[in-house]
């Protein structure tokens, strides 16, 4: 059990996407603009994420080396278009939510990248779950994030909470800070380089403070670069 | 070597093909299943905007079914072709559901959707989509502001034309300060909308649809 252990731990904090890796930069900064828009887009990432790492794994040793690539972007982008269309036609109410963003995560290179360093090497349920908590480790930066730039921003926080639970849940959206004009700064791309600046100082600042003798963890997967 | 540079080439492409093979058809497949559901929804989607600046009460017809397709550019300066959707009580037209695009706002282009009645006022507008600056000319869309709603019921009789500017430009419709293009803009592309309406109300409004439509003179 302890290797499932640590794909969770390497998912959610030790390379944790969107902090440690850097990758899928492109969406991470341009649509955690609310904590509603990091949460949603976080969630579908996760989603893709768990199912091509799934999808690969099987398959992996009929892929020759020299053609990886392609064949590991073809199945991503058919597994994505897939979920797209089935949503989209038995889900609206989520592809409504959702919708705008699924097309993003084909570009999104954190995909590609789980993809090619583990489920290209590991059996199908660690790489399944190597997905799953890689995107959730991603969603949980880009709801920080989406968070610190709308509290900063707008004062408020859950705002667009109704497009996931209908009108009624407008009533849910908190105004942190009453009278608050708005620092548009924080909204705009440059507040998303200044947050996840800050989160990354604080990411690597917290791990140098506890920074004890770590021991090596011994693994039957092989790691994850 | 165990095998010729030959023999791993053609495998490794049949190899490639196989997999392009079973990808096409799983989206082919997905695709044709999931067709009709879609365009269902996506009619749903659209009757409901349609509601929201045109009762349901005003029409009985088939709305999705019943249009005339308008030119790009000219005066509703869209980018493609649009539908003008006759919206019609008992067989006699009586509305007209149109898309309009602003291409002079502050950040690309504003797409409106816009309700006319035949007397010529306007059931309403509302902002399809745009790209204007959050927080600040954003107030365009209902979800901000209800400042969309200045628009409901007024119409080019009860205004004639000098005021169909923002109040800074001599007009009479409210704008907020450090956002003017916005509204501008999309007061411009009301204006020009409604112009275009009154151009081809013989044609909108006739018993039948016909397929010419004028340009505005």
């Amino acid at each position: 059990m302890s290797a499932y252990k640590e794909i969770i731990e390497n998912g959610i904090w030790k390379q944790n996407p969107g902090v440690v890796q850097l990758l899928g930069m492109c969406p991470t900064l341009a649509m955690t603009t609310s904590l509603v828009n990091g949460v949603a887009l976080g969630f579908a990432t996760a989603l893709v994420m768990a199912i091509s790492n799934g999808a690969v794994s099987p398959v992996r040793t009929y892929i020759p080396k020299e053609i990886r690539n392609p064949v590991f972007i073809l199945i991503i982008a058919a597994v994505v278009t897939v979920i797209d269309l089935s949503m989209n036609a038995y889900l609206h109410q989520l592809h409504v939510v959702l919708g705008i963003f699924i097309p993003l995560i084909v570009t999104n290179c954190i995909v590609l990248a789980r993809v090619e360093a583990f489920a290209a090497k590991n059996p199908t349920l660690p790489s399944a779950l190597d997905g799953l908590t890689m995107g959730i480790g991603l969603m949980l930066v880009l709801a920080l994030l989406g968070g610190i730039r709308e509290l900063v921003g707008k004062g408020t926080l859950f705002s667009g909470i109704d497009l996931i639970f209908g009108p009624a849940a407008k009533s849910m959206v908190l105004h942190l800070i009453p009278n608050y004009h708005g620092y548009l700064l924080a909204i705009l791309p440059p507040g998303a380089f200044i947050g996840l600046a800050l989160l990354i100082a604080a990411r690597n600042w917290t791990q140098l403070r506890n920074t004890n003798p770590v021991k090596p963890a011994s693994s039957a997967l092989k790691p994850a670069h | 070597m165990a095998e010729s540079i030959f023999k791993h080439a053609s495998k490794t492409t049949i190899v490639m093909a196989i997999f392009s093979l079973v990808g096409t058809s799983l989206l082919a497949f997905t695709h044709d299943k999931t067709k009709t559901p879609i365009d269902a929804s996506l009619a749903v989607e659209k009757m409901k905007s349609f509601a929201e600046i045109l009762p349901r009460s005003q029409y009985d017809n088939d709305l999705l079914n019943d249009f005339i397709t308008a030119p790009v550019d000219g005066e509703l300066n869209n980018r493609a072709p649009t539908k003008v959707y006759i919206a019609r009580q008992a067989g006699k037209a009586n509305a007209v559901l149109l898309e309009a695009t602003a291409r002079d706002g502050y950040a690309g282009d504003i797409r409106l959707l816009i309700a006319v009645y035949q007397d010529g006022s306007l059931g309403g507008v509302r902002v399809v989509e745009h790209k204007e600056t959050p927080g600040l000319g954003d107030y365009i869309e209902l979800s901000k502001d209800n400042w969309i709603k200045l628009f409901d019921h007024i119409s080019l009789i009860t205004r004639p034309s000098e005021p169909w500017k923002v109040k800074k430009d001599g007009g009479e419709f409210a704008y907020m300060t450090g956002a003017t293009i916005t509204p501008r803009a999309v007061v411009k592309a009301t204006y020009k909308a409604l112009k275009f309406v009154e151009a081809n109300k013989a044609q909108f409004f006739a018993a039948k649809a016909t397929a010419n439509l004028s340009p505005v003179k």
